[in-house]
């Protein structure tokens, strides 16, 4: 029996129980963290929806929720449709190459018929919902405010086919959903159209 | 004669109840060390009453809220009709609400007051940096706890205002988007969130904020605290120990506290019975009308503590395809004062004794501040826009410059005792 402490044992010692300790914590952490990941219930509910737009008058908008969030279906007037392409200068992304959008609706009026635009409600800066301002010269926006999308949060403008002006707070286009047409009268959102059909 | 000998065995008793306390756990020596002789500076002014009444500001929170929960339902569903049901139906249900929702502005009013006393007096100056990171810290958790706080009365400008808030998460690179459904837990601000948010905002961060309380505190008594004319007393011991410019905490200002609180109270009761939502600037008016996820309020804007960060948000524009600087700005912002004590470099730490040169910032900062809360307010439309990143870079400049305007700036000398007029 040696009075002598071993000290670089008991430093060993140490080093490897704490780690073993802090390994075991970050493992019992997992299940708290991973609880606040959406339960089996929540993904459940954002299933796909269908959209009747027989009703829908042109120029007017349907306002439909989706998985929470806001969908905007515009029936674009053919002069809505038209002014789009004159708009290209003053965007910061007109052919929606850094925007998020299903491979469908990656064209000039972000569509898969130009008649009808299927948005989500969503700002790409903060996720607010932007307002419709469809009427040119809206009191607020300036006369020569061509028709478009407002947000009421940070003032960032898009246009009628929710692509974001330049040197706006948005970074990108407002997205479009996967969606789908069942018929002529029915959209469907939340599905791809290749699976739809 | 029979009346004095009872009340002189009662004080027996109590002395020797307080005898066999202090054998099994140190009462006396605490009440000692901060409270009886805990020795403040003697030249406190009107400044120095926002600590303490912050104090009482949090107990009452934590009493109010405790109240508010056995009335409250934090689902989706239940919620909103559960407030007005505490507003309506419960018995004084309305007072104890306008005292919490009333309590966490001027919460919010008085922390700042008391961190604006200590730019005034260097009061985060060696060897105070720690008791000023440990304020800060309080700061930060207080808005946590406002934040998850505002959306429990889920009416339609809670849920806007998380909705944004939360997004600033998602603005982050790569990670963004799963770390705000991991916040949310759903696919938007739901019942789900609602519940979490509950749950930290009566709990987590309460338990936090009273440790980091205590923690303040417990390193304001070991240093001493500071005095407008930013001395420190301990250099200066009678043949006692104590500092000859010190006098105890009780009486002296306890008795002085109490008199503040007086004070405040009439303010903070015409507030409550008078005015609640103050015109739109403690509770907003959005937020009398039920949560919808479709419908985003006219003008969004966060409760005023918030707004001259908020108005920085909104004065980065995007680019590189990501507004993840609006965010590390705004974040910035704060992370910015907690090196405070490192970047001021002036050889006197009292306002008093300071130089033009700083007195002129510190004035136009506080202007800067106003200004930007007030932006924060408003569309972001012009002139309000422009404001704002003159507030920004202003506010940023103070900061980050002020190691080398506080270095070439002319002082006085302090003095050797504090300046102390006797009443």
């Amino acid at each position: 029996m040696s009075e002598k402490v071993d000290h670089g044992r008991r430093r060993l010692l140490t080093a490897a129980t704490t780690l073993t300790g802090a390994v075991g914590v970050a493992f019992a952490a997992v299940p708290f963290l991973a609880s606040w990941k959406p339960s089996a219930r929540a993904k459940a509910l954002g299933a796909p929806v269908e959209i009747d737009i027989s009703k829908l008058e042109p120029g007017a908008m349907l306002n439909v929720e989706w998985r929470g969030k806001p969908i905007y279906v515009v029936r674009r007037t053919s002069g809505m449709s038209e002014g789009l392409a004159k708009l290209d200068g003053l965007l910061a992304d007109p052919a929606s190459k850094a925007s998020d959008q299903p491979e469908y609706a990656q064209n000039s009026v972000r569509a898969i018929r130009q008649e009808f635009l299927v948005v989500l409600g969503v700002c790409t800066h903060l996720g607010c919902a932007p307002l419709g301002r469809f009427t040119r010269g809206d009191a607020e926006l300036g006369a020569d405010w061509p028709g478009g999308f407002y947000c009421p949060c940070h003032g960032s403008r898009f246009d009628l086919a929710g692509r974001v002006y330049r040197n706006m707070p948005a970074p990108t286009n407002l997205a479009i959903p996967p969606y789908a047409f069942l018929d002529d009268n029915h959209i469907l959102v939340g599905q791809d159209q290749s699976r739809a059909v | 004669m029979a009346k004095g000998a009872s009340s002189a065995a009662a004080g027996g008793t109590m002395k020797a109840l307080v005898a066999w306390i202090d054998e099994r756990f140190p009462l006396t020596q605490m009440w000692n060390e901060h409270i009886a002789q805990y020795y403040a500076p003697k030249n406190f002014n009107v400044w120095y009453y926002f600590g303490s009444l912050a104090l009482f500001v949090l107990v009452m929170q934590i009493v109010t809220g405790i109240f508010l929960t056995m009335n409250y339902k934090p689902s989706a569903a239940e919620a909103f009709a559960s407030v007005e049901y505490i507003m309506r139906d419960v018995e004084w249900g309305w007072l104890i609400r306008y005292l919490h929702s009333t309590g966490a502005s001027a919460f919010f009013l008085l922390v700042y007051l008391h961190m604006f006393r200590a730019m005034l007096y260097g009061s985060y100056r060696k060897p105070r940096e720690l008791l000023w990171i440990f304020g800060m810290l309080i700061y930060l958790c207080l808005m946590g706890e406002a934040f998850f706080g505002y959306l429990l009365p889920w009416g339609n400008m809670s849920y806007w205002g998380a909705q944004v808030i939360v997004s600033l998460f998602g603005t982050l690179p790569v990670i963004g988007s799963g770390l705000v459904e991991w916040i949310r837990g759903d696919f938007y601000i739901s019942d789900i969130t609602l519940n979490r948010f509950f749950a930290l905002h009566v709990i987590a961060l309460p338990l936090v904020l009273v440790f980091l309380v205590l923690a303040h505190i417990l390193a304001l008594h070991e240093v001493g605290s500071n005095n407008p004319d930013g001395i420190e007393i301990k250099d200066r011991k009678g043949s006692d120990g104590v500092p000859l410019d010190g006098i105890p905490f009780h009486p002296y200002y306890t008795v002085k506290d109490i008199m503040g609180l007086a004070f405040f109270l009439i303010l903070f009761c015409a507030v409550v019975f008078f005015a609640p939502s103050f015109g739109g600037l403690f509770l907003e008016a959005p937020n009398f009308e039920p949560a919808n996820p479709l419908q985003t309020p006219e003008h969004i804007a966060p409760i005023w503590y918030f707004t001259p960060f908020y108005a920085m948000l909104r004065a980065v524009p995007a680019f590189f395809g990501t507004q993840v600087w609006g965010v590390l700005v705004m974040g910035g912002a704060i992370v910015l004062l907690f090196f405070l004590p490192w970047l001021d470099r002036s050889p006197v730490k009292s306002i008093r004794y300071r130089g033009p040169i700083y007195k002129i910032a510190l004035a136009v900062f506080v202007v800067w501040f106003a200004v930007l809360g007030y932006c924060g307010f408003m569309p972001a439309v012009q002139p309000y826009k422009a404001l704002s990143v003159m507030g920004t870079v202003y506010y940023f400049a103070f900061l980050l410059l002020m190691p080398w305007y506080t270095s070439i700036d002319s002082h006085k000398p302090a003095p050797q005792r504090v300046t102390y007029h006797a009443h």
